[in-house]
């Protein structure tokens, strides 16, 4: 008797809670990575109008998302580069990737137009550490047969800021040439060689659009936004490919999900003949024992609403690739990891 | 009563100073202790900054923020000194007002549209109309051609001071104009009185009245120049190295820590590194605004 009337009078509680919260939305917090930032403010306006729930996402910086999450002052925290997994067990951390995306090059050459010119990652290393210096070297010009290039000095242009996008390329050049891997290596910021810096994917396209003779790197959302000139890149299977969604899903479906340490999957220097070679999933790290269980349940019913089918659309407006189905069936097995203080998991399912 | 509660709020405002610039202080130099014990003073000796195999050394940001304040006074005092001279002596009184007001609206303007103008209006101009001709010009030269040497840059140590010299103009300008007319009007008069020109008086009379404020004015300018970071981040070019050329891209101790400050993990030796960057950039703003309150100070007595 006594049970059924607690049992009943929880269940009100619960109706009486769940009410007021349908009609003012739950705000939630996240903080960290740049990259994605577009993405995830796109979604949270559409997700806002769909559930009234409120997402706050700052774009701080992958550091201080790590950061933050750590102290608990968000609900969420964003990194471009994953954690490694013992840092996660320390911190008592969930690690999924959210959405993928491209890195290009850009370059400033007149009379060689958008995805003319062809390029390795081996030069663009030796471009990067100073031993390619004129756009006329031989190496340069083996590859590109019809392209007519200048004997001009080539002007290296990088992120100044330490970013996502510098880790990404880091990594794609640390693959691609030993001697990059062994002198320079792969970071959100590195020591450079040559060439000068730049904030923000802004400041490089801008410091590539002013100078003649430049190359940068930026994401693919910023180069496709702004017409800029992108080069090929040759692949794994040593087909030179253009920078296009086809090509970066390719990529995303080739990468080894099945061994991923916390959904860490690779997705640089994928096989396949159509794989563009720079691409990258950024990462979300929730906590496993939230100190709001309603409002971390609000956050991953958003993760679970992006990866569905609006969310895709966005994703792909913005030139950002979703998750593969595959993968979105793994990321929401591991959020059984996210307990409440009673320990239930908080995330059982959608809840509209 | 009353008088004694004002009393003590007067006090405790004034204390409050101490206490923040004290706290300030104290917080750069503890939390970026352990950045200088690990590295010991290599860290303001060797030039690597290396966030991979975590190896930081400040030479090279020390060098830059040293190198573009100086290019900053060096082509600003000579300036904001003919605009003092021209609106004190020269200038005509219908002019005088405009002109002046214009200069407090360059103190005015952000320092992110200075950096934002800078990179996409300043920089182009530099490297075309006036590296170039210094390079063709000098770059033969055995010891000095090494310092004017180089490809055309935009962003470069060079164009960092440009950029910084025309923010802390205003400021000198100001400073100029100020001592200038506060030089007794008797004393020009009497030496005009003795059939001085224009020239002469300013040469022997305001100038001398005035060079211990001026030098002060100028101390002033190099301080600001010293801790300017935005603007500077937009066009020194952030590389982390030392060149012998002012044309190649440099950093500044300001804008390694803007650029760095968001990846910079707690705990870590880079956090520390860049703590430690902060007290170093503190103590030397410090010393070099004591020098020149001091000497605007020694004239004013």
């Amino acid at each position: 008797m006594f049970k059924r009337i607690s049992a009943a009078a929880v269940l009100a509680a619960a109706t009486l809670f769940a009410q007021p919260a349908a009609a003012q939305g739950v705000e939630f917090t996240g903080a960290g990575a740049t990259f994605p930032a577009p993405v995830y403010a796109a979604w949270a306006a559409a997700y806002k109008q769909a559930t009234n729930n409120t997402l706050n996402y700052q774009a701080i910086g992958s550091g201080g998302g790590i950061n933050q999450i750590q102290n608990r002052t968000v609900d969420f925290g964003a990194s471009d580069a994953p954690v490694p997994t013992d840092r996660l067990t320390q911190q008592k951390l969930v690690q999924f990737p959210a959405v993928i995306g491209a890195v290009v090059f850009i370059v400033n050459l007149d009379g060689v137009n958008k995805n003319q010119l062809k390029l390795t990652g081996e030069i663009v290393a030796d471009i990067y550490l100073g031993t390619i210096k004129t756009w006329n070297d031989p190496r340069i010009l083996a590859i590109n047969p019809g392209v007519t290039l200048p004997s001009l000095a080539i002007q290296p242009i990088y992120r100044s800021d330490a970013s996502g996008t510098t880790f990404v390329t880091t990594s794609y050049l640390s693959e691609a040439s030993a001697k990059w891997k062994a002198e320079v290596s792969a970071a959100t910021s590195v020591q450079w060689r040559t060439g000068a810096g730049a904030r923000g994917n802004d400041g490089v396209a801008g410091a590539v659009r002013n100078t003649k003779g430049a190359i940068g790197y930026v994401e693919y959302a910023f180069a496709a936004e702004n017409s800029l000139t992108t080069t090929q890149l040759q692949n794994v299977a040593g087909q030179f490919v253009e920078p296009t969604t086809p090509n970066f899903q390719a990529a995303a479906a080739a990468a080894d999900w099945e061994n991923a340490r916390d959904l860490a999957a690779s997705m640089i220097n994928k096989p396949g003949a159509q794989s563009w070679p720079i691409v990258s999933p950024t990462y979300i790290l929730f906590p496993r024992d939230p100190r709001d269980a309603a409002r971390a349940k609000a956050a991953l019913d958003f993760f679970s609403w992006s990866f569905a089918q609006q969310g895709g659309q966005i994703a792909e407006r913005l030139h950002y690739i979703p998750l593969p189905a595959a993968v979105v069936t793994r990321v929401k097995a591991a959020w059984a990891n996210v307990h409440n203080a009673q320990g239930q998991p908080v995330w059982t399912g959608p809840s509209q | 009563m009353a008088d004694a509660v004002f009393h003590a709020l007067l006090w405790a405002s004034g204390a409050l100073v101490l206490l923040i610039l004290g706290a300030m202080i104290a917080m750069l130099a503890y939390d970026g202790w352990p950045a200088l014990r690990h590295f010991g003073v290599a860290f303001y000796t060797t030039a690597i900054w290396n966030p991979v195999t975590e190896r930081f050394g400040a030479a090279s940001m020390l060098f830059g923020t040293l190198v573009t304040a100086v290019i900053a006074v060096v082509v600003a005092v000579p300036v904001s000194f003919g605009i003092a001279f021209f609106l004190t002596e020269v200038c005509p009184q219908a002019l005088r007002k405009p002109i002046g007001v214009t200069i407090q609206l360059l103190a005015a303007v952000p320092s992110i549209i200075y950096g934002m103008w800078g990179a996409l209006v300043v920089a182009p101009l530099i490297a075309a109309y006036i590296q170039a001709p210094l390079v063709a010009l000098l770059s033969w030269l055995p010891v000095v051609g090494e310092v004017f040497a180089g490809p055309p840059q935009q962003f470069s140590v060079f164009t960092a001071g440009i950029i910084l010299a025309l923010m802390i103009l205003p400021f000198i300008t100001a400073m100029f104009v100020e001592t200038l007319e506060s030089v007794p009007a008797m004393l020009a008069e009497s030496a005009y009185g003795i059939g001085a020109t224009t020239w002469e008086v300013f040469r022997n009379v305001r100038v001398p009245y005035g060079r211990t404020a001026m030098v002060g004015a100028g101390m002033l300018g190099l301080g600001r120049a010293l801790g300017e970071t935005m603007a500077v981040t937009f066009v020194i070019g952030n590389a982390n190295r030392i060149s012998t050329s002012i044309f190649a891209p440099g950093s500044s101790i300001a804008s390694v820590i803007a650029n760095e400050f968001g990846e910079a993990q707690s705990g870590s030796l880079k956090l520390y590194s860049l703590l430690q960057l902060g007290f170093a950039l503190f103590v030397i703003s410090f010393i070099v605004l004591a020098i020149s309150r001091w000497l605007v100070r020694s004239r004013l007595d």
